[in-house]
């Protein structure tokens, strides 16, 4: 399984949420890869991907993509991360 | 790789600012004090929020400024701003902000341990409203020495 984290510029915001995407996958017991990337590649990294993590204000810069989309408010809290997972990949 | 040395001088408790550039900034300055980078660089953490947006504001108060390493970036580097009243970024749900911590680091691939340890300081949910009220610089280093020593 393949998860993508997305940011304006893929380091920095989308390292912690890559971190902590990892943390809650640990936790939910969910083998995936975590990709961090930025804008202008995220068509290309989530051709492959089930799952799209990114903030509010760049959802509509994804574009078109099979992936679900999930909206993450706050980056630290690995509880919101496990729920919104959780329901996304239906386990 | 640990956190950065985050030194006083990277520290700015209460500043004033009326706008997010202006808060913006106050961490560049920071970053530019503590020799990690130059003010171009605080040029382009503002480009980086007219261009896509206030996704910086990561968690409910806190602001994470950054952009891609480049020339501007001297050495990695941590700082950190309270401001005095909290400001508007534009972001949906974690608006006003009342803590900056930027971010310049001189190449994407060796940061994410840097990261990782940032994230194991703000996980615990009690630092954004501890830092934002911190009266004292040494205060603020110590949030951020105790929780990356070793367990």
């Amino acid at each position: 399984m393949k998860i993508v984290v997305m940011c304006g510029v893929g380091l920095g915001t989308s390292a912690i949420l890559k971190v902590n995407a990892e943390r809650a996958l640990d936790r939910l017991d969910i083998e995936a890869s975590v990709q961090a990337t930025d804008v202008a590649g995220v068509r290309a990294a989530a051709a492959d991907a089930q799952v799209i993590l990114t903030s509010s204000e760049l959802v509509d810069a994804i574009g078109k993509t099979n992936a679900d989309v999930i909206v993450i408010n706050n980056y630290f809290d690995v509880d919101e991360l496990v729920a919104k997972l959780e329901i996304a990949l239906g386990s | 790789m640990p956190l950065p040395h985050l030194p006083l001088d990277a520290i700015t408790i209460g500043a004033h600012a009326d706008d997010w550039p202006a808060a913006i900034t106050a961490a560049g300055d920071a970053l530019v004090r503590s020799g990690a980078a130059t003010s171009n660089y605080t040029d382009r953490m503002i480009e980086v929020i007219r261009e896509f947006g206030a996704y910086i504001v990561i968690a409910p108060g806190l602001a994470l400024a950054h952009a891609r390493p480049g020339a501007d970036v001297l050495a990695d580097g941590l700082c950190v701003v309270t401001l005095a009243e909290p400001v508007a970024f534009g972001h949906p749900h974690n608006d006003p902000v009342s803590v900056i911590v930027g971010l310049a680091v001189t190449g994407a691939d060796d940061h994410l341990q840097f990261v990782a340890e940032l994230a194991n300081v703000f996980n615990d949910p009690k630092v954004i409203p501890a830092l934002a009220g911190a009266t004292t610089a040494e205060f603020v280093q110590s949030v951020f020495g105790q929780t990356v020593a070793p367990e």
